[in-house]
């Protein structure tokens, strides 16, 4: 996935959503402006499969070296598929952050109001 | 916010800068981690300039930080460093500090103290309290200089190789004023990483220029600037407290596994009579490290939890990136603080298996 394809939160989640099995699915993750302000990650706390989660509250966290910080869901619905292997190489998240980066699935009730476009949230990071 | 001479150095080569204790300081250049094994492996430099700098103009300070100090400064040698605590009546810990006594180049012989910048002001007139002609001479010189740790096993070499003299001769904790390029400098060998090293107090006008120096002299052998982040995960791994964590006010020194620090026998100081009451009541929770299961580092105010009631609390935690795993420091009730221990930690509603573990985490070999 593009960076310039995805739609974002002002708290820097990306999220992409697409159909499968005759369902909305929602592929999440964290933008590379994120990661990179983040600076070194050595954990991240999701949910589990089948958890609820919804727009706007937030959903797990991740650890840098010197802090925590929350991640919130651009969407309503229940958790599909939790990217499992990526708390032993979280490298990803900095190298291929919308790809092989992600986090969660989400079956999608509905998406969250605030979602920003590529060059609104661009526009956010670069006023930093 | 408050700058030290190094402020704009540091903005202008990637310094993320952050408020702390009302002073801009750099968090980080680039990463974290890189810095922490920058320090463990090669050297890192650091501005402390925050830190409070007091100077004693006068021989009755040594009268006044001995009311004042935990551990006995009376009869200090000239060139050895202190490191103590200073108390209020009740025995609540004020602030930790660095007591010197040195030689000045002009021959006088004169104590200095460091401090910590969150609590200068608190000092100062905790100082002026007990000395209210200022008789001791007290002058604040933290303003006029500025003050910055190399540290790492290539800092000593390295510094002495700069400066010409023979500082891997000098002791641990001790210091000594050198005149450097026309102004004086006083270097101590002490630290907060955990590791060898030296710091650094020039006037201002000469700190840019002596940073660059000490870059430029380890330029090849791997020194790198480093911020406040690396300098708390450093010295969480060698378990140094760090006040408005480990100490505080409501915190006994008794408690706090200092006993290096105090100095009872023989002596008067404030809060010397709350310290030996504290000794003797049992049941006080005390200082302790803990080990973490897994990668998720548990953070200040995380219960420690041990079938389901609550017997501590951790006062600082991160991941440490020389052992790879999270480490913390907590106060634990003494029925749990054994070394082996299992206890559990709460991270935000979620229980964590860890292990009481001997302190420090990390010492250099």
């Amino acid at each position: 996935m593009k960076a310039e394809d995805l739609k974002y939160l002002e708290s820097h989640e990306w999220v992409a959503v697409g159909t499968s099995g005759g369902q909305q699915v929602a592929t999440i993750g964290i933008s590379a402006f994120a990661v990179e302000q983040l600076g070194d990650i050595v954990h991240i706390e999701l949910p589990g499969i089948g958890d609820s989660v919804t727009a706007g509250e937030e959903f797990g966290e991740v650890e840098s070296v010197k802090a925590v910080s929350s991640l919130y869901s651009p969407v309503t619905g229940q958790v599909l598929e939790v990217h499992a292997g990526l708390v032993d190489d979280l490298s990803v998240l900095s190298d291929d952050p919308y790809e092989r980066g992600w986090l969660l699935k989400v079956k999608v009730d509905s998406l969250s109001d605030r979602l920003l476009d590529f060059a609104a949230y661009k526009q956010q990071c670069d006023s930093h | 916010m408050q700058q030290t001479a190094l402020t704009q150095w540091h903005s202008t080569h990637g310094g993320k800068m952050v408020d702390f204790a009302g002073w801009s300081m750099p968090v980080q250049y680039d990463s974290i981690m890189a810095e922490h094994a920058a320090v463990r492996n090669q050297a890192g430099l650091f501005d402390v300039s925050h830190m409070g700098r007091l100077r004693f103009a006068s021989k009755a300070a040594e009268s006044l930080l001995e009311r004042l100090a935990t551990r006995k400064v009376a009869g200090t040698p000239i060139g050895k460093i202190r490191y103590s605590l200073m108390c209020n009546e009740q025995g609540g810990i004020l602030d930790d500090v660095l007591i010197y006594r040195m030689q000045e180049l002009d021959g006088g012989d004169k104590y200095w103290m460091v401090v910590n910048a969150s609590n200068r002001e608190k000092i100062l007139q905790w100082l002026q309290r007990h000395d209210p002609r200022n008789e001791a001479g007290l002058e604040d010189r933290t303003h006029s200089t500025a003050m910055i740790a190399v540290q790492g096993p290539l800092a000593v070499p390295k510094i002495q190789e700069l400066l010409k003299f023979d500082v891997a001769g000098m002791g641990y904790y001790s210091g000594q004023f050198v005149e450097f390029r026309g102004f004086p400098l006083l270097v101590s060998r002490t630290g907060y990483t955990g590791e060898d090293g030296v710091e650094l107090i020039a006037p201002n006008e000469h700190a840019v220029a002596l940073w660059e120096l000490v870059l430029a002299e380890g330029a090849n052998a791997g020194f790198r600037p480093a911020g406040l982040g690396a300098r708390d995960t450093l010295r969480l791994e060698a378990a140094m407290p760090l006040y408005g964590h480990e100490l505080s006010e409501e915190i006994n020194p008794a408690h706090a596994d200092l006993g290096f620090a105090i100095n009872l026998k023989d002596r008067e100081f404030v809060g010397r009579d709350a310290i030996l009451a504290a000794q003797k009541v049992s049941g006080s929770r005390r200082r302790v490290g803990l080990e973490l299961e897994g990668r998720r580092p548990a953070r200040e105010n995380c219960p420690v939890v041990v079938g389901g009631q609550e017997v501590g609390m951790v006062t600082s935690g991160t991941f440490a990136p020389t052992l790879q795993k999270p480490i913390a420091m907590a106060y634990l009730d003494p029925a749990y603080a054994e070394v082996g221990r299992s206890v559990e930690v709460d991270i935000r509603g979620k229980l964590h298996q860890a292990t009481v573990v001997k302190l420090p985490f990390y010492s250099r070999s």
